[in-house]
């Protein structure tokens, strides 16, 4: 069953601070297949960024730290690999989106330029012309006019600058693309546009995503799998069907679709979970979830659950054993 | 390195586990914001050295009195034991006039964190409400404000000290508004800046939002969120003026003798200085660690208040 | 019902607010004419730049408005002096988008709670203050030993908690909530929320709640404001908007919210094509023409205003005269 692109197991992330250490990833298992659209989700502090980080080997140097865990990536044994190695996966196997596109592009460059250079590491043999004319391709792909590649950031508006920042994220063709929040930064209605662009270049180039994202809409529009994050580790996944429908369900992601205001419903009182996410230096014994869970059971309190799987869909719950 | 301290993390994590396990939930003690603070600085060995430093100087210096006699071993000129190597008696020896070269420095050392602290002090008043006002009205009155300080910071600093003290005469106090002189637009400078910059955080329109008046916004508000990068001027201001107060000692426009002073000292002795050379030395080492201490201090409590140069 | 039940609490009449920039004039709030009626909530919805954070700052007069009109129950307060302010600013209040931004980073929970009794004098003596500060931190959900706590040693949702006391310390009847959860996380936002509701309710408040969220707005609101930049294109009841909305511009806002359900995965994602324009100098005619697909050359002509399609229903649009 090794077709997985992404491979991710037993992860542990701990960032290490002067008087206590953070526990941002506790366990974590993940399978991506090529071509796959995975939506990580969770709220703040869950640590869905600190994964993406880890993947990319990314952490910061002298305070993340990896105590378990592998990832394997397209059979590149990640957290092995030497700062080299990385620099030659990053950009050309795997990349990156932030959030926040004001901040990730270089205000002293042109887009052009900023294209170029990822081009230029990966492809240290191409000439000027075979590089533009690459170029102008990435810009019409993203939706924007070639002509525009002599322009600087400040230039272009909040949804055209994530537009550019995709395309250098796709520029060297990418198997796995990791997406951190894309949209949130951007208006309802550039985050459509932005949505429509990537849910295109998803069947036309046939990328794998990682799309991390506390917004269930998004993921409804443009993912394939779910995983639900808490506390740094995965409390349930599965297929969109899975997730989106049906009664068997972790009481937190019960919690989070109670929290979303429905459009369509005339609900007056929203229903979400009471309580904070847990601080990680100082995690619950036993679940996690178990201070805020309206459904606790004496277990819960003691024994972290293991991951029940039915038909591929995995909710990590005392309430949902198989012998039930 | 990147392994050991890997494995240094490994470890805590597997003791932490074990912990939990055992069904225990080990406290973590919340320290206060200022204890945090504290920490942050303290891990800057040379910040720590230097504010160490400083508390011993000012330490013996304030307390000298104590320990040595002002007029017998500072002023009393001694010719019979003039010129003496440094011995147990006298750890620095003696200079010219057969005065005690350590107490002098010691004296000295009081005269220089006078000026240098009280001149900071008086300046760091005056600049801030300059700066404040300046920043918080804007308009006409900022620039009206900060084009007047503009032409005391055109004219070089040890220039316009030398003319307030040709005009003036020597002495402390007016050594001191020398100093202030030109210390004044320097403070004025940095605190507008930051004044400027804490001014349009929402905290502030939430204050005018129920009615506050100005000053109290300057006064409560704007003020104390601003007050870091203006501590961290101000220590190295110190440093400065001590030294400012040297050089014109050093001319003869500064403190006159034959009350110790380091700038004078250097004076003094360098005519002699092929031959004895403690004369200089000591003067100069101590002026040396006196700036060093507080622009060491400086740059950890800047360190220390900007969390994001944390680890 | 007596005359004095129907006088809206709030009113503004073809306010505006224009700033002078290096390239022109920017028309942040161009003629808004908008009615809040007492103990309701009107969402005002829109996106970056249409002006909707300006307005709520000009209703208050933290931003003096260029023109225009604002009345507070029934009296205009353009006129007032900085004294006259000072006494509305009790009934007027704003709780603000950042928590991190909007709270003195020096003070603590309690005294930030306090500050606008004590800037206001309306309590005196220390105890009663106290007394006070607690009884409103309890109101918000705040625990009794966060009393001395730091905003930058609580989470968001604590913070904004805070912004909230600190806005009822006054006792107000009328809050302009500036995005007031939107740098929240979703189960946060819910909480918050709902307290805001729960409070309308005991206190009888009336909320303008400035927003880019329609699903958010949808729950707390009575009537909604949809503006485009610096103009108000559409004002409905909040049923209204949601089944019924008219303006090309809300409906493509509506359609563009994804939504969480896998039944409407596979529908195809409308989008407006294109970007706002500027609002330096804007041309005249409808300022949403160039990227409506149902735009006609009468939209690029004239002044729009809002006009009434039906009973508690205005749209600003060519479509409909």
């Amino acid at each position: 069953m090794d077709n997985s692109l992404l491979k991710i197991e037993d992860l542990q992330v701990v960032y290490s601070t002067d008087d206590s250490l953070v526990f941002a990833v506790n366990g974590l298992d993940l399978d991506l297949a090529p071509g796959e659209t995975l939506g990580l989700v969770g709220e703040t502090g869950a640590g869905k960024t600190t994964t993406a980080l880890s993947i990319m080997g990314l952490l910061p140097d002298r305070t993340g730290f990896v105590t378990r865990g592998k990832i394997t990536l397209d059979g590149h044994d990640i957290l092995a690999s030497s700062e080299a190695e990385l620099r030659g996966i990053r950009g050309k196997l795997v990349s990156m989106i932030f959030q926040d596109p004001m901040t990730s592009l270089n205000p002293t460059m042109t887009v052009g330029d900023q294209i170029k250079e990822v081009l230029q590491v990966h492809n240290p043999d191409a000439d000027e012309a075979q590089l533009q004319a690459r170029i102008d391709e990435l810009m019409e792909l993203v939706g924007l006019p070639a002509a525009r590649k002599i322009e600087y950031p400040h230039q272009f508006s909040g949804g055209m600058k994530q537009r550019i920042v995709i395309a250098i994220a796709l520029a060297c063709e990418p198997k796995l693309l990791l997406a951190d929040e894309p949209t949130t930064a951007l208006d309802v209605t550039i985050q459509a546009q932005v949505l429509k662009l990537m849910r295109n270049l998803k069947e036309k180039l046939n990328t794998a995503m990682l799309l991390i994202t506390h917004d269930l809409g998004v993921v409804a529009q443009i993912c394939d799998k779910v995983a639900i994050m808490y506390a740094g580790e995965i409390i349930e996944s599965g297929t969109i069907e899975q997730i989106y429908t049906g009664e068997r369900h972790h009481p937190y992601t019960k919690g989070l679709f109670g929290a979303i205001p429905n459009l369509k419903e005339k609900t007056r009182r929203l229903h979400p979970v009471e309580g904070l996410m847990p601080d990680p230096t100082n995690l619950p014994l036993g679940c996690a979830f178990h201070p805020r869970c309206a459904q606790c059971l004496e277990v819960c309190r003691n024994c972290a659950p293991a991951a029940h799987l039915v038909d591929g869909h995995m909710v990590k719950c005392h309430l949902y054993k198989e012998d039930r | 390195m990147k392994k050991t301290d890997l494995q240094k993390v490994q470890a805590r994590a597997a003791e932490y586990a074990k912990l939990r396990e055992a069904g225990i939930t080990p406290e973590r003690k919340k320290r206060s914001a200022k204890m945090d603070f504290f920490m942050r600085f303290a891990k800057n060995r040379l910040a720590l050295f230097g504010a160490a430093l400083f508390i011993v100087m000012a330490l013996i210096a304030f307390n000298a009195d104590n320990f040595f006699d002002y007029e017998s071993q500072a002023i009393f000129q001694n010719m019979s034991q003039r010129l003496l190597k440094p011995s147990a008696e006298h750890i620095f020896g003696t200079d010219e006039y057969g005065r005690d070269i350590f107490v002098r420095i010691v004296y000295g050392a009081r005269i220089s964190l006078f000026v240098g602290l009280g001149t900071v002090l008086s300046s760091m008043l005056l600049g801030c409400l300059i700066g404040a006002v300046a920043a918080y009205y804007g308009g006409k009155v900022d620039n009206l404000l900060m084009r007047t300080m503009d032409i005391f910071l055109a004219v070089p600093s040890s220039l316009m000290a030398i003319c307030v003290v040709a005009a003036l005469g020597t002495g402390i106090f007016k050594l001191m508004i020398a100093l202030a002189i030109s210390e004044v637009p320097r403070f004025s400078r940095v605190v507008r800046s930051s004044v400027l910059g804490t001014k349009g955080q929402e905290f502030i329109e939430a204050a005018k939002a129920c009615g506050t008046r100005d000053l109290r916004i300057i006064i409560r508000h704007i003020l104390p969120n601003s007050m870091g990068p203006i501590i961290v001027q101000a220590t190295t201001n110190v440093a400065r003026c001590v030294l400012m107060i040297s050089s014109l000692s050093f001319i003869g426009l500064g403190i006159p003798s034959p009350t110790p002073e380091w700038g004078s000292m250097l004076s003094e002795g360098r005519t002699l200085m092929r031959y004895y050379p403690n004369l200089v030395i000591f003067p100069g080492i101590a002026l040396m660690m006196t700036a060093l201490s507080f622009y060491s201090i400086g740059d950890g409590l800047r360190d220390a208040m900007d969390p994001r140069l944390r680890n | 019902m007596s005359a004095a039940n129907t006088t809206p609490l709030l009113e503004t009449r073809d306010l505006k607010k224009y700033f002078k920039t290096p390239r022109g004039l920017l028309h942040a709030v161009d003629g808004v004419s908008l009615t809040i009626p007492r103990g309701t909530t009107l969402g005002v919805v829109g996106e970056s730049g249409c002006g909707k954070s300006t307005l709520g700052r000009t209703v208050l007069r933290l931003l003096e408005p260029t023109s225009g009109d604002i009345l507070y129950n029934g009296e205009s307060i353009v006129g007032k002096n900085a004294e006259e302010m000072r006494e509305m600013r009790r009934k007027m209040q704003i709780i603000f988008q950042d928590p991190y931004a909007s709270l003195n980073p020096r003070m603590n929970v309690s005294q930030l709670i306090a500050e606008p009794i004590r800037v206001c004098h309306t309590i005196r003596g220390e105890k009663a203050i106290d007394e006070k500060v607690q009884e409103l931190m309890k109101t918000v959900g705040l625990a009794e030993r966060l009393y001395k706590s730091y905003p930058h040693e609580l989470d968001g949702g604590r913070r904004q908690r805070i912004g909230i006391a600190r806005a009822l310390a006054l006792d107000p009847e009328f809050i302009v909530c500036d995005e007031p959860v939107s740098a929240l996380d979703v189960s946060i936002q819910a909480q918050i929320l709902n307290l805001m509701m729960d409070l309308q309710e005991e206190r009888g408040l009336t909320y303008m709640f400035i927003t880019h969220n329609l699903s958010v707005v949808k729950h707390i609101s009575s009537q909604i404001a949809v503006m485009y930049l610096g103009q108000c294109v559409e004002w409905a009841d909040v049923d209204e908007i949601f089944e019924n909305p008219k303006h090309p511009y809300t409906q493509s806002l509506l359609a563009a919210i994804p939504v969480a359900s896998v039944s409407e995965r596979h529908r195809e994602i409308e989008t407006i094509q294109g970007e706002v324009t500027s609002p330096i100098d804007p041309k005249p005619g409808c300022r949403f023409a160039p990227r409506c697909s149902k735009a006609t050359p009468a939209c690029y002509e004239g002044t729009l205003t809002l006009r009434s399609v039906s009973e508690r229903h205005s749209v600003a649009c060519r479509l409909y005269e």
